[in-house]
Protein backbone atom coordinates (compact mmCIF):
# COMPACT_ATOMS: atom_id res chain seq x y z
CA UNK A 1 0.00 0.00 0.00
CA UNK A 2 1.43 3.39 -0.85
CA UNK A 3 1.68 6.69 1.62
CA UNK A 4 -1.63 8.23 0.51
CA UNK A 5 -3.29 4.86 0.94
CA UNK A 6 -2.23 4.27 4.18
CA UNK A 7 -3.24 8.03 5.01
CA UNK A 8 -6.70 6.41 4.10
CA UNK A 9 -6.79 4.12 6.87
CA UNK A 10 -5.33 6.40 9.54
CA UNK A 11 -8.19 9.21 8.88
CA UNK A 12 -10.55 5.61 9.34
CA UNK A 13 -8.79 5.47 12.74
CA UNK A 14 -9.41 8.86 13.34
CA UNK A 15 -12.99 9.65 12.64
CA UNK A 16 -14.13 6.24 14.12
CA UNK A 17 -12.52 7.85 17.18
CA UNK A 18 -14.10 11.32 16.57
CA UNK A 19 -17.59 9.82 16.45
CA UNK A 20 -16.59 7.96 19.59
CA UNK A 21 -15.81 11.24 21.53
CA UNK A 22 -19.58 12.98 19.86
CA UNK A 23 -21.23 9.63 21.81
CA UNK A 24 -19.05 10.11 25.01
CA UNK A 25 -19.62 13.90 25.26
CA UNK A 26 -23.24 14.48 23.34
CA UNK A 27 -25.19 11.59 23.32
CA UNK A 28 -25.60 11.36 19.86
CA UNK A 29 -24.43 7.60 17.92
CA UNK A 30 -23.57 8.24 14.28
CA UNK A 31 -21.18 5.23 14.45
CA UNK A 32 -23.42 3.05 12.13
CA UNK A 33 -23.76 6.28 10.06
CA UNK A 34 -22.80 4.98 6.23
CA UNK A 35 -19.11 6.08 6.35
CA UNK A 36 -18.35 7.03 3.06
CA UNK A 37 -21.62 10.05 3.74
CA UNK A 38 -20.01 10.76 6.84
CA UNK A 39 -16.20 10.86 5.79
CA UNK A 40 -17.52 13.43 3.31
CA UNK A 41 -19.72 15.69 5.44
CA UNK A 42 -16.51 15.94 7.80
CA UNK A 43 -14.14 16.71 5.42
CA UNK A 44 -16.08 19.23 3.97
CA UNK A 45 -16.27 21.07 7.80
CA UNK A 46 -12.50 20.66 7.80
CA UNK A 47 -11.69 21.96 4.54
CA UNK A 48 -13.46 25.04 5.75
CA UNK A 49 -11.79 25.23 9.12
CA UNK A 50 -8.51 26.11 10.50
CA UNK A 51 -7.70 22.95 11.19
CA UNK A 52 -5.53 20.44 9.51
CA UNK A 53 -7.25 16.69 10.57
CA UNK A 54 -9.94 14.82 12.43
CA UNK A 55 -7.99 14.56 15.27
CA UNK A 56 -7.84 18.17 15.75
CA UNK A 57 -11.58 18.36 15.20
CA UNK A 58 -12.30 15.82 17.82
CA UNK A 59 -10.58 17.78 20.29
CA UNK A 60 -12.46 21.30 19.35
CA UNK A 61 -15.77 19.55 19.39
CA UNK A 62 -14.97 18.25 22.62
CA UNK A 63 -14.70 21.64 24.10
CA UNK A 64 -16.48 23.84 22.06
CA UNK A 65 -20.32 23.07 21.80
CA UNK A 66 -21.51 25.55 19.13
CA UNK A 67 -18.84 24.03 17.04
CA UNK A 68 -20.43 20.16 17.61
CA UNK A 69 -23.68 21.55 16.53
CA UNK A 70 -22.60 22.97 12.98
CA UNK A 71 -21.11 19.00 12.63
CA UNK A 72 -24.77 18.40 14.09
CA UNK A 73 -26.37 20.00 11.35
CA UNK A 74 -23.47 18.67 8.74
CA UNK A 75 -24.96 15.07 9.69
CA UNK A 76 -28.34 16.12 9.26
CA UNK A 77 -29.25 16.06 6.12
CA UNK A 78 -32.27 18.46 5.32
CA UNK A 79 -33.35 17.93 1.55
CA UNK A 80 -37.23 17.50 1.56
CA UNK A 81 -40.46 19.02 -1.01
CA UNK A 82 -43.79 18.73 -0.10
CA UNK A 83 -45.65 15.91 -2.22
CA UNK A 84 -42.03 14.66 -3.22
CA UNK A 85 -41.69 12.33 -5.96
CA UNK A 86 -45.71 12.78 -6.42
CA UNK A 87 -45.92 9.60 -8.16
CA UNK A 88 -45.85 8.08 -4.74
CA UNK A 89 -48.60 9.89 -3.15
CA UNK A 90 -50.27 9.14 -6.20
CA UNK A 91 -49.90 5.27 -5.06
CA UNK A 92 -51.07 6.00 -1.42
CA UNK A 93 -53.74 7.75 -2.53
CA UNK A 94 -54.88 4.81 -4.55
CA UNK A 95 -53.87 1.86 -2.85
CA UNK A 96 -53.21 2.36 0.63
CA UNK A 97 -55.60 5.02 1.75
CA UNK A 98 -58.50 2.73 0.57
CA UNK A 99 -56.85 0.18 3.20
CA UNK A 100 -56.62 2.59 5.71
CA UNK A 101 -60.51 3.77 5.56
CA UNK A 102 -61.38 0.10 6.65
CA UNK A 103 -60.43 1.13 10.30
CA UNK A 104 -62.46 3.76 12.75
CA UNK A 105 -58.98 5.84 13.79
CA UNK A 106 -55.02 5.80 12.04
CA UNK A 107 -52.08 6.45 13.32
CA UNK A 108 -49.24 7.66 10.97
CA UNK A 109 -45.50 8.11 11.50
CA UNK A 110 -43.14 10.54 9.39
CA UNK A 111 -39.72 8.77 11.36
CA UNK A 112 -37.12 11.17 10.07
CA UNK A 113 -39.38 14.52 9.13
CA UNK A 114 -36.70 17.30 8.56
CA UNK A 115 -38.20 20.23 8.33
CA UNK A 116 -41.75 18.60 7.73
CA UNK A 117 -42.62 18.99 4.19
CA UNK A 118 -44.02 15.35 4.21
CA UNK A 119 -45.77 15.06 6.85
CA UNK A 120 -47.60 18.12 5.68
CA UNK A 121 -48.47 16.75 2.32
CA UNK A 122 -49.86 13.12 3.93
CA UNK A 123 -52.46 16.20 6.47
CA UNK A 124 -53.23 17.20 2.80
CA UNK A 125 -54.15 13.94 1.40
CA UNK A 126 -56.18 13.15 4.42
CA UNK A 127 -57.74 16.04 4.60
CA UNK A 128 -58.90 15.35 1.45
CA UNK A 129 -59.38 11.92 1.77
CA UNK A 130 -61.92 12.69 4.67
CA UNK A 131 -60.13 10.94 7.30
CA UNK A 132 -58.70 14.06 9.21
CA UNK A 133 -60.96 13.93 12.05
CA UNK A 134 -59.90 9.69 12.81
CA UNK A 135 -56.01 10.40 12.01
CA UNK A 136 -53.11 11.54 14.54
CA UNK A 137 -50.33 11.98 12.82
CA UNK A 138 -46.35 11.92 14.45
CA UNK A 139 -43.74 13.44 12.95
CA UNK A 140 -40.38 13.07 14.67
CA UNK A 141 -36.60 14.08 14.15
CA UNK A 142 -33.52 13.46 16.30
CA UNK A 143 -32.57 17.19 15.56
CA UNK A 144 -34.76 19.46 17.81
CA UNK A 145 -33.33 22.49 15.61
CA UNK A 146 -34.81 21.00 12.29
CA UNK A 147 -37.74 19.70 14.50
CA UNK A 148 -38.70 23.21 14.97
CA UNK A 149 -38.81 24.28 12.01
CA UNK A 150 -41.31 21.93 10.80
CA UNK A 151 -43.23 22.40 13.53
CA UNK A 152 -43.16 26.33 12.93
CA UNK A 153 -44.58 25.26 9.15
CA UNK A 154 -43.08 28.25 7.24
CA UNK A 155 -41.56 27.60 3.62
CA UNK A 156 -40.03 30.21 1.36
CA UNK A 157 -42.77 31.33 -1.70
CA UNK A 158 -40.63 30.75 -4.25
CA UNK A 159 -40.18 26.66 -3.13
CA UNK A 160 -44.13 26.85 -2.42
CA UNK A 161 -44.79 27.55 -5.83
CA UNK A 162 -41.89 23.97 -6.79
CA UNK A 163 -44.65 21.99 -4.92
CA UNK A 164 -47.66 23.39 -6.23
CA UNK A 165 -46.66 20.96 -9.20
CA UNK A 166 -45.89 18.15 -7.68
CA UNK A 167 -49.43 18.46 -5.42
CA UNK A 168 -51.34 18.26 -8.49
CA UNK A 169 -48.47 15.76 -10.46
CA UNK A 170 -49.78 13.56 -7.02
CA UNK A 171 -53.30 13.90 -7.62
CA UNK A 172 -54.65 16.92 -5.71
CA UNK A 173 -58.13 17.57 -5.88
CA UNK A 174 -58.45 21.17 -4.48
CA UNK A 175 -56.72 24.42 -4.98
CA UNK A 176 -53.01 24.37 -3.07
CA UNK A 177 -52.98 28.02 -2.27
CA UNK A 178 -56.11 26.81 0.19
CA UNK A 179 -53.66 24.75 2.34
CA UNK A 180 -51.75 27.96 3.39
CA UNK A 181 -51.06 31.68 4.09
CA UNK A 182 -48.65 33.70 2.25
CA UNK A 183 -47.59 37.24 2.32
CA UNK A 184 -44.76 38.22 -0.05
CA UNK A 185 -41.91 35.79 0.52
CA UNK A 186 -43.38 33.31 2.99
CA UNK A 187 -46.03 30.88 3.48
CA UNK A 188 -47.52 29.45 6.66
CA UNK A 189 -49.00 26.13 6.66
CA UNK A 190 -52.68 26.72 7.80
CA UNK A 191 -53.16 25.87 11.44
CA UNK A 192 -55.96 23.05 10.82
CA UNK A 193 -53.56 21.32 9.30
CA UNK A 194 -50.74 21.40 11.82
CA UNK A 195 -53.06 20.68 14.39
CA UNK A 196 -52.90 17.03 13.25
CA UNK A 197 -49.44 16.75 14.41
CA UNK A 198 -47.82 15.50 16.93
CA UNK A 199 -43.94 16.66 16.63
CA UNK A 200 -41.74 15.45 18.63
CA UNK A 201 -37.90 14.64 19.34
CA UNK A 202 -36.60 10.58 18.60
CA UNK A 203 -33.46 9.68 17.74
CA UNK A 204 -34.18 6.14 15.66
CA UNK A 205 -30.63 5.10 16.17
CA UNK A 206 -31.09 5.14 20.36
CA UNK A 207 -35.08 5.16 20.86
CA UNK A 208 -37.57 2.43 20.88
CA UNK A 209 -40.89 1.64 19.60
CA UNK A 210 -43.80 4.28 18.99
CA UNK A 211 -46.80 3.27 19.02
CA UNK A 212 -49.44 1.46 17.08
CA UNK A 213 -48.84 2.38 13.81
CA UNK A 214 -50.91 1.76 10.33
CA UNK A 215 -48.70 4.00 8.21
CA UNK A 216 -44.89 4.77 9.02
CA UNK A 217 -43.36 7.24 6.07
CA UNK A 218 -39.54 7.13 6.33
CA UNK A 219 -38.28 8.23 3.14
CA UNK A 220 -34.12 8.97 2.33
CA UNK A 221 -33.37 8.56 5.81
CA UNK A 222 -32.29 5.10 6.03
CA UNK A 223 -29.58 6.07 3.19
CA UNK A 224 -27.47 7.42 5.67
CA UNK A 225 -27.36 4.35 8.01
CA UNK A 226 -25.03 1.21 7.79
CA UNK A 227 -26.41 -1.90 6.92
CA UNK A 228 -26.00 -2.70 10.65
CA UNK A 229 -28.24 0.45 11.97
CA UNK A 230 -31.00 -0.60 8.91
CA UNK A 231 -31.43 -3.85 10.60
CA UNK A 232 -32.10 -2.71 13.64
CA UNK A 233 -34.32 1.00 12.29
CA UNK A 234 -36.53 -1.79 10.15
CA UNK A 235 -36.92 -3.98 13.01
CA UNK A 236 -37.87 -0.83 15.11
CA UNK A 237 -40.82 -0.11 12.24
CA UNK A 238 -42.12 -3.94 12.10
CA UNK A 239 -42.71 -3.17 16.18
CA UNK A 240 -44.40 0.00 15.69
CA UNK A 241 -46.40 -1.60 13.15
CA UNK A 242 -49.98 -2.44 13.61
CA UNK A 243 -50.40 -6.03 11.92
CA UNK A 244 -51.03 -4.99 8.42
CA UNK A 245 -49.85 -1.62 8.64
CA UNK A 246 -47.80 0.02 5.74
CA UNK A 247 -44.11 1.27 5.16
CA UNK A 248 -43.10 3.57 2.98
CA UNK A 249 -39.63 4.03 1.76
CA UNK A 250 -37.53 6.53 -0.25
CA UNK A 251 -38.01 5.05 -4.32
CA UNK A 252 -34.10 4.53 -3.97
CA UNK A 253 -34.38 2.40 -0.68
CA UNK A 254 -34.67 -1.20 -0.32
CA UNK A 255 -35.59 -4.04 2.60
CA UNK A 256 -34.42 -6.41 0.19
CA UNK A 257 -30.54 -6.37 1.07
CA UNK A 258 -31.90 -6.13 4.98
CA UNK A 259 -32.55 -9.04 7.94
CA UNK A 260 -36.14 -7.97 7.29
CA UNK A 261 -36.89 -8.43 3.71
CA UNK A 262 -39.12 -11.73 4.84
CA UNK A 263 -40.93 -9.92 7.68
CA UNK A 264 -42.94 -7.38 4.50
CA UNK A 265 -44.87 -8.12 1.47
CA UNK A 266 -44.11 -6.00 -0.78
CA UNK A 267 -47.15 -3.69 -1.73
CA UNK A 268 -46.07 -1.58 -4.41
CA UNK A 269 -41.90 -2.11 -6.00
CA UNK A 270 -40.87 0.76 -7.52
CA UNK A 271 -42.92 3.42 -4.85
CA UNK A 272 -41.13 1.16 -2.18
CA UNK A 273 -44.52 0.65 -0.28
CA UNK A 274 -44.55 -2.12 1.84
CA UNK A 275 -47.03 -4.17 4.09
CA UNK A 276 -45.94 -5.23 7.58
CA UNK A 277 -46.62 -9.31 7.71
CA UNK A 278 -49.81 -10.81 9.76
CA UNK B 1 -1.83 -1.81 -25.48
CA UNK B 2 0.42 -3.10 -22.45
CA UNK B 3 -1.39 -1.73 -18.90
CA UNK B 4 1.24 -3.30 -16.55
CA UNK B 5 0.97 -5.81 -14.86
CA UNK B 6 -1.12 -4.12 -11.96
CA UNK B 7 -4.50 -5.59 -11.43
CA UNK B 8 -7.64 -3.74 -11.04
CA UNK B 9 -11.25 -4.43 -9.27
CA UNK B 10 -13.47 -2.06 -10.09
CA UNK B 11 -14.00 0.53 -12.93
CA UNK B 12 -15.62 4.06 -12.62
CA UNK B 13 -16.79 6.29 -15.55
CA UNK B 14 -18.18 9.89 -15.36
CA UNK B 15 -19.73 11.21 -18.60
CA UNK B 16 -22.89 14.12 -19.07
CA UNK B 17 -23.66 16.14 -22.23
CA UNK B 18 -23.16 13.87 -25.29
CA UNK B 19 -22.69 10.77 -22.77
CA UNK B 20 -25.83 8.43 -24.17
CA UNK B 21 -23.94 7.92 -27.87
CA UNK B 22 -20.22 7.96 -25.84
CA UNK B 23 -21.84 4.99 -23.68
CA UNK B 24 -23.37 3.26 -26.53
CA UNK B 25 -19.95 2.78 -28.24
CA UNK B 26 -18.06 1.91 -24.96
CA UNK B 27 -20.09 -0.12 -23.30
CA UNK B 28 -21.57 -3.07 -25.86
CA UNK B 29 -17.89 -3.26 -26.68
CA UNK B 30 -17.36 -4.85 -23.12
CA UNK B 31 -16.28 -8.70 -23.11
CA UNK B 32 -18.58 -10.99 -20.92
CA UNK B 33 -15.09 -12.31 -19.22
CA UNK B 34 -14.51 -8.65 -18.64
CA UNK B 35 -15.65 -9.33 -15.19
CA UNK B 36 -14.65 -5.86 -13.60
CA UNK B 37 -17.90 -4.21 -11.92
CA UNK B 38 -18.59 -1.03 -13.93
CA UNK B 39 -20.02 1.81 -11.94
CA UNK B 40 -21.00 5.13 -13.87
CA UNK B 41 -22.46 8.78 -13.02
CA UNK B 42 -24.00 10.40 -16.08
CA UNK B 43 -25.92 13.34 -15.44
CA UNK B 44 -29.40 14.12 -16.15
CA UNK B 45 -32.43 15.79 -15.05
CA UNK B 46 -33.32 15.09 -11.28
CA UNK B 47 -37.24 13.70 -12.43
CA UNK B 48 -34.95 11.07 -15.31
CA UNK B 49 -37.08 7.96 -14.96
CA UNK B 50 -34.55 4.25 -15.69
CA UNK B 51 -34.62 4.68 -19.62
CA UNK B 52 -30.62 4.72 -19.28
CA UNK B 53 -30.76 1.36 -17.70
CA UNK B 54 -33.45 -0.26 -19.72
CA UNK B 55 -31.55 1.00 -23.10
CA UNK B 56 -28.12 0.38 -22.01
CA UNK B 57 -29.31 -3.52 -20.40
CA UNK B 58 -30.97 -4.28 -23.88
CA UNK B 59 -27.78 -3.03 -25.48
CA UNK B 60 -24.87 -4.95 -23.17
CA UNK B 61 -23.61 -8.26 -22.87
CA UNK B 62 -23.33 -7.31 -18.72
CA UNK B 63 -26.30 -7.09 -16.60
CA UNK B 64 -27.14 -3.26 -16.35
CA UNK B 65 -28.68 -2.22 -13.30
CA UNK B 66 -29.52 0.89 -11.11
CA UNK B 67 -28.58 1.07 -7.76
CA UNK B 68 -30.45 1.14 -5.17
CA UNK B 69 -29.14 1.61 -1.66
CA UNK B 70 -27.01 -0.91 0.07
CA UNK B 71 -26.42 -2.62 -3.48
CA UNK B 72 -23.70 -4.91 -2.80
CA UNK B 73 -21.09 -4.15 -5.59
CA UNK B 74 -20.56 -7.48 -7.97
CA UNK B 75 -18.45 -8.60 -10.70
CA UNK B 76 -19.71 -8.67 -14.34
CA UNK B 77 -22.34 -5.92 -14.06
CA UNK B 78 -22.20 -2.42 -14.59
CA UNK B 79 -24.32 0.43 -12.93
CA UNK B 80 -25.63 3.36 -12.89
CA UNK B 81 -26.21 6.00 -10.08
CA UNK B 82 -30.23 6.90 -9.95
CA UNK B 83 -31.69 10.32 -10.83
CA UNK B 84 -30.97 13.15 -8.24
CA UNK B 85 -28.98 10.81 -5.83
CA UNK B 86 -25.11 11.18 -5.14
CA UNK B 87 -23.87 7.50 -5.76
CA UNK B 88 -20.88 6.65 -3.15
CA UNK B 89 -19.18 3.43 -2.49
CA UNK B 90 -18.45 1.89 1.11
CA UNK B 91 -15.63 0.31 2.46
CA UNK B 92 -17.25 -2.76 2.69
CA UNK B 93 -17.82 -2.09 -0.67
CA UNK B 94 -21.62 -1.78 -1.15
CA UNK B 95 -23.16 1.02 -2.53
CA UNK B 96 -25.10 3.72 -0.56
CA UNK B 97 -27.10 7.04 -1.80
CA UNK B 98 -27.15 10.67 -0.72
CA UNK B 99 -29.41 13.38 -1.28
CA UNK B 100 -27.07 16.03 0.35
CA UNK B 101 -26.63 18.98 -1.83
CA UNK B 102 -25.32 19.45 -5.38
CA UNK B 103 -21.75 18.98 -5.92
CA UNK B 104 -20.26 21.00 -9.34
CA UNK B 105 -24.58 21.75 -9.66
CA UNK B 106 -24.76 18.10 -10.42
CA UNK B 107 -26.60 15.61 -8.40
CA UNK B 108 -25.41 12.72 -9.00
CA UNK B 109 -21.92 14.25 -8.71
CA UNK B 110 -19.09 12.06 -10.61
CA UNK B 111 -16.49 13.37 -7.98
CA UNK B 112 -18.74 11.99 -5.28
CA UNK B 113 -18.63 9.08 -7.15
CA UNK B 114 -14.88 8.94 -7.79
CA UNK B 115 -13.39 9.97 -4.31
CA UNK B 116 -15.25 7.50 -2.08
CA UNK B 117 -14.54 4.90 -4.94
CA UNK B 118 -10.80 5.83 -4.18
CA UNK B 119 -10.93 5.46 -1.09
CA UNK B 120 -12.22 2.18 -1.27
CA UNK B 121 -10.10 0.66 -3.93
CA UNK B 122 -7.38 3.05 -4.33
CA UNK B 123 -4.33 1.54 -6.37
CA UNK B 124 -7.03 -0.82 -7.95
CA UNK B 125 -9.56 1.74 -9.28
CA UNK B 126 -10.12 2.88 -12.96
CA UNK B 127 -11.42 6.21 -13.51
CA UNK B 128 -12.71 7.02 -16.87
CA UNK B 129 -14.14 11.01 -18.03
CA UNK B 130 -15.65 11.02 -21.39
CA UNK B 131 -17.62 13.94 -22.97
CA UNK B 132 -19.42 16.58 -21.03
CA UNK B 133 -19.28 20.64 -20.97
CA UNK B 134 -18.30 20.90 -17.31
CA UNK B 135 -15.24 20.43 -15.00
CA UNK B 136 -17.41 17.55 -12.69
CA UNK B 137 -15.25 14.25 -11.64
CA UNK B 138 -11.65 16.49 -11.95
CA UNK B 139 -11.78 16.43 -8.27
CA UNK B 140 -12.29 12.94 -7.76
CA UNK B 141 -9.72 11.33 -10.91
CA UNK B 142 -6.94 13.96 -8.57
CA UNK B 143 -7.93 11.53 -6.01
CA UNK B 144 -8.07 8.43 -7.55
CA UNK B 145 -4.00 9.67 -8.76
CA UNK B 146 -3.23 10.12 -5.38
CA UNK B 147 -3.95 6.58 -3.99
CA UNK B 148 -2.35 4.94 -7.16
CA UNK B 149 -5.38 4.03 -9.48
CA UNK B 150 -5.44 4.94 -13.12
CA UNK B 151 -7.37 7.53 -14.90
CA UNK B 152 -8.45 7.60 -18.84
CA UNK B 153 -9.46 10.33 -20.44
CA UNK B 154 -11.52 10.06 -23.77
CA UNK B 155 -9.51 12.27 -26.35
CA UNK B 156 -11.35 15.77 -26.30
CA UNK B 157 -11.36 15.50 -30.19
CA UNK B 158 -13.75 12.84 -30.29
CA UNK B 159 -16.34 14.37 -27.52
CA UNK B 160 -19.72 15.65 -28.17
CA UNK B 161 -18.61 18.24 -25.08
CA UNK B 162 -15.12 18.57 -24.55
CA UNK B 163 -14.95 20.51 -21.51
CA UNK B 164 -14.84 17.63 -19.21
CA UNK B 165 -12.08 15.61 -20.60
CA UNK B 166 -10.18 18.72 -21.30
CA UNK B 167 -10.17 19.83 -17.32
CA UNK B 168 -9.22 16.46 -16.44
CA UNK B 169 -6.24 16.35 -19.11
CA UNK B 170 -5.52 19.75 -17.32
CA UNK B 171 -5.45 19.21 -13.76
CA UNK B 172 -4.53 15.64 -13.53
CA UNK B 173 -1.35 13.73 -14.65
CA UNK B 174 -4.10 11.38 -17.10
CA UNK B 175 -2.53 7.89 -17.85
CA UNK B 176 -4.21 7.68 -21.08
CA UNK B 177 -5.79 9.64 -23.37
CA UNK B 178 -7.97 7.49 -26.02
CA UNK B 179 -10.34 8.02 -28.92
CA UNK B 180 -13.71 7.01 -28.01
CA UNK B 181 -13.83 3.96 -30.22
CA UNK B 182 -10.50 2.35 -28.54
CA UNK B 183 -11.78 3.01 -24.86
CA UNK B 184 -14.35 0.07 -25.21
CA UNK B 185 -11.17 -2.16 -26.03
CA UNK B 186 -8.65 -0.37 -23.31
CA UNK B 187 -11.00 -1.69 -20.98
CA UNK B 188 -11.37 -5.41 -22.17
CA UNK B 189 -7.31 -5.57 -21.66
CA UNK B 190 -7.11 -4.49 -18.13
CA UNK B 191 -5.92 -6.93 -15.82
CA UNK B 192 -8.26 -8.33 -13.34
CA UNK B 193 -7.81 -8.94 -9.91
CA UNK B 194 -7.63 -13.14 -9.16
CA UNK B 195 -10.01 -13.90 -6.56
Amino acid sequence: MNRAGENIKNEQIEIKLLLEAVSLKYGYDFKNYSFAHLKRRLEKRLNSSDMDNFSQMQHRLIYDASFFNLILLDLSINVTEMFRDPWVYKKIRGTVIPVLKTYPYINVWHAGCSTGQEVYSMAILLEEEGMKKRAQLYATDFNELILSRAKDGIYPMDVMREYINNYHKSGGKNDFSDYYAADYNHAIIKHGLREKILFSSHNLVTDGVFGEMNLIFCRNVLIYFNKELQNRVLKLFYDSLCPGGFLCLGTKESIKFSELSDAFEIVCEQEKIYRKRR
Amino acid sequence: MAVSNHSYEAIVVGVSAGGLVALAEVLPKLDKDMTLPVMIVQHQSHDSDDFLVRYFDDLCRHSVKEVEDKMPVESGTIYFAPANYHLLVEPDKTFSLSTEARVNYSRPSIDVLFESAADTYMDRLVGIILTGANSDGTNGATRIKELGGLIIAQDPETAEADAMPMSVIKHVQVDHILALNRIGDFINSLNQKEN
